[in-house]
């Protein structure tokens, strides 16, 4: 394989599995500091216990993410040098201010929530989390703001030297498309904290076996509310992406929706199966007019296919080839991310249903349960899909308009050293991930009174009442 | 001043923190297997740091982003030129963060070997890595002219930037050692103030071979100004100071020593730089001026740095007040 390929495999693989963590950070560390904040102003001890529960796997997962973002800060200059020089001026600028205004808080107080538990007064203690909590998001916001430069470059000019040069800091902060993906991206960390939460406590309500169910359902309860209203505004803010996808990215919506010739009206494609090399479909199930008004909100209006952009693209960047790789991709993880979506979505609703009406805990209903457990992964395709499709999409802009990632990447890294630091970064990654689940299940499945006693995965449940069926009353 | 050098002293001070406190936090690394026996013994030990390393390893993470931000040409050279050193440093410092959130979570013992191991060979591999790499930055390495290392792995590996490795190795080892005598209290501080006797001397002899060394290696003879001289003489007068110190016993003193050591080879290896970033063995240095970003990013850059660090020195400094508190095996080990 060619230097590009490695140097691009790399940064799919890194990139990916950063954002197996960081998700899941962003929305934790919100929910146990929501948690605290109710032990410290109700004095419930319950909810005591539950901050320091979450709160171990929030460190558990908060380590992996910090580890693996380093990589991240590194690999621009190490793999893709010429793409440093290029965008330094304006790409460097945010990741810079977000090691200074919110890495630091989030390390810092982490360490200080961390070992602070009895050596602080309540309510500093209880800062130090919202601190984590909110420079985690805020950390976000300004990797946001970079990456949305390459999404839809503004606040620049091209110097004299090729370079890109900042001519407007605000600008950036007013890029109109970190304001819709920011909120996609934090919210959707909502909801991958929610779901985690309420899978797991969907475990221990179906097992019935920890010391202090009361402890779960109400983690059930307050996460099955964040979590639905979460999703819901995360998937507004994705539609909201998609319509302004049409207007700058149109050859990234055109390849999320296998569109490969202009229509108007255009059709929703629902199912695909597409020849790439001859860019047709073979099989293709679609609902009419749905595309144009899911991107105008009325019934016709004119949706860019690929070969019409192509050839657009050739008038105005000369010769080359402006079709994202592999189409098929972009178009399925579209479609995964959409669909996990809506079904986390539903089961809020339906889980939302059954706990408004006292009927969820005790063991009851068991299908719900069960399928909240396995509805953890549901954020996580959708986190890695949703990247998936924004990064392959935009391919092959490495800054959409203005540079390509063949142009973008270091000529004096050699296809050997980027495979070495490609099985190196695969091997270790895929270790440190065998040791992370390890321990995730290990700490989900403690009790939670701190004994450190593990509810085994398998074996007869046992409702905590004995009355099966029983409503539970007065236990919020 | 101008806001390259102004960017360029900010990216020294950056360093400075960076090796300062993360220094002594490699140092307590590599003596964990030496001076913890017992699995307690290891808590502790690790304890010492365990509220802060994080911390301290942003002010590399802040300089990384500064550098990328102000001289990105900088950036893009130093990041692809050393790239197996850089992707070796990455693994370590990868394990390492790993390793002190995973060790307690299973009582396993090989589990706590393996992250024990981890945590060793984590703070090892930089805490060499980086004097090998601003060795090789002060010797000056072959960058051609469109600002690319053109040179190979092997090359930074040269006996000069060695001698450098050993030098940041085995001074993190001492300040780590002095830290430590300050922070645990009982077997474990008898054992860190032997290490801290024995390991004065090595530190010295290397610092003064490095030192000489330079005169030869690297063309500081042609450049002395008043940062390397007063670097030079600051980080002599600090390793006298204290080597004096631990043998009278004062432990707070010799720490401080240390510390002030490494403001001295920061300044030292900056001032001689100055106003390169990267001296080029082809005649290409990179300099501050045509490393550097445009006028405009580095006014916004300076608006927010010079609020922001002060701001972060603050609450760094208080979370050291709030676990200011000797460690001991009776303390409650809260992790």
């Amino acid at each position: 394989m060619d230097a590009l390929t490695l140097a691009r495999l790399q940064f799919g693989i890194t990139t990916v599995y950063h954002f197996f963590f960081v998700p899941l950070s962003l929305g934790l560390s919100i929910i146990v500091a929501v948690m605290q904040t109710i032990y410290v102003t109700r004095g419930d001890e319950k909810y005591k216990q539950m901050a320091k529960f979450w709160g171990k796997l929030l460190l558990i997962n908060f380590a992996m993410g910090v580890v693996t973002g380093i990589v991240q800060e590194f690999q621009f200059g190490m793999n893709w040098s010429e793409y440093s020089r290029f965008v330094g001026d304006i790409f460097g600028a945010p990741l810079a201010v977000e090691a200074l205004v919110a890495f630091f808080i989030e390390s810092t107080f982490l360490g200080v929530w961390l070992f602070g538990w009895d050596k602080l007064s309540k309510r500093v203690h209880l800062a130090a989390i919202w601190l984590v909590a909110l420079a985690a998001n805020v950390s976000a916001f300004w990797i946001l703001v970079a990456n949305s430069f390459m999404q839809n470059p503004v606040g620049y000019t091209i110097a004299d030297s090729g370079r890109a040069e900042m001519v407007d800091f605000f600008e950036l902060l007013r890029n109109p498309n970190v304001w819709l993906q920011f909120p996609h991206v934090a919210l959707g960390g909502l909801t991958t904290g929610a779901f985690f939460v309420l899978g797991i406590s969907a475990f221990h309500l179906l097992r019935g076996k920890a010391s202090n169910l009361d402890a779960f359902r109400a983690s059930a309860r307050m996460s099955l509310i964040i979590g639905t209203v979460a999703v819901l505004l995360t998937m507004g803010f994705g539609h909201a992406q998609g319509q302004r996808m049409a207007d700058t990215q149109p050859m990234k919506l055109a390849a999320a929706e296998g569109l490969w010739d202009s229509e108007d009206p255009a059709g929703l494609s629902m199912f695909q199966i597409g020849n790439e090399a001859d860019r047709t479909s073979i099989v293709n199930i679609r609902i009419p007019s749905l595309l144009s008004f899911l991107s105008y909100n009325t019934p016709d209006g004119l949706v860019h296919g690929i070969n019409n952009l192509q050839a657009e693209y050739v008038q105005q960047y000369g010769p080359g080839n402006y079709i994202p790789p592999a189409i098929w991709l972009t178009y399925w993880s579209f479609r995964a991310m959409v669909g996990a979506g809506g079904l986390m979505f539903v089961l809020g609703l339906l889980g939302l249903y059954y706990i408004s009406r006292n009927r969820l805990g005790n063991g009851k209903p068991k299908w719900l349960l069960r399928l909240l457990i396995l509805a953890i992964l549901l954020p996580y395709l959708a986190n890695s899909t949703g990247w998936m499709l924004t990064e392959v999409g935009r391919q092959p802009w490495i800054v959409q308009g203005l540079m390509t990632v063949d142009q973008a990447v270091s000529p004096n890294v050699t296809p050997e050293m980027l495979l070495i630091s490609l099985i190196g970064f695969t091997i270790i990654y895929g270790l440190l991930m065998i040791a992370d689940i390890y321990l995730l299940q290990k700490y989900a499945r403690q009790d939670i009174d701190g004994s450190g006693n593990l509810i085994p995965w398998f074996g007869p449940d046992e409702p905590e009442s004995g009355k099966k069926n029983a409503r539970y009353e007065g236990a919020y | 001043m101008d806001l390259q050098t102004l960017w360029f002293i900010l990216i020294a001070v950056l360093f400075t923190g960076f090796l300062f406190l993360e220094g002594f936090d490699y140092g307590v690394g590599i003596l964990l297997p030496f001076v913890a026996k017992t699995d307690d013994e290891r808590r502790v030990v690790i304890n010492s740091i365990g509220p802060v390393w994080d911390g301290n390893e942003v002010w590399l993470l802040t300089a990384g982003g500064a550098m990328f931000a102000a001289f990105p040409n900088w950036y893009a050279t130093l990041f692809s030129g050393f790239y197996l050193a850089l992707f070796l440093i990455l693994i370590a410092l990868i394990v390492r963060g790993v390793a002190f959130e995973f060790r307690s979570k299973d009582n396993h013992p090989r589990w706590r070997s393996l992250w024990d191991g981890a945590i060793f060979i984590g703070s090892l591999v930089p805490a060499l890595l980086w004097g090998v790499a601003f060795g090789n930055i002060l010797r000056g390495v072959a960058i051609d002219e469109s600002m690319t290392y053109v040179g190979s792995f092997f090359d930074l590996l040269n006996p000069y930037a060695l001698v450098g490795g050993l030098v940041t190795l085995s001074l993190f080892i001492l300040h780590g050692a002095l830290f430590l005598e300050l922070k645990v209290d009982g077997v474990i501080r008898d054992r860190v103030k032997t290490i801290a006797r024995r390991f004065w001397l090595p530190v010295t002899l290397l610092a003064v071979v490095f030192v000489v060394l330079s005169l030869f290696e690297t063309d500081i003879r042609d450049n002395f100004n008043v940062a390397n001289v007063a670097g030079l003489v600051i980080a002599v007068t600090a390793l006298l100071w204290t080597g004096y110190s631990i043998f009278q016993a004062r432990y707070g003193r010799a720490f401080f020593g240390t510390g002030l050591t490494v403001v001295g080879v920061v300044a030292l290896i900056f001032g001689t730089l100055f106003p390169r970033v990267m001296p080029s063995t082809l005649g290409f240095d990179l300099t501050i001026y045509n490393a550097s970003s445009s006028e405009y990013t580095l006014q916004v850059m300076t608006v927010i740095a010079l609020t922001v660090v002060p701001i972060v020195l603050a609450y760094q400094a208080w979370t050291y007040w709030v676990f200011r508190k000797r460690l001991t095996m009776q303390s409650k080990l809260e992790y």
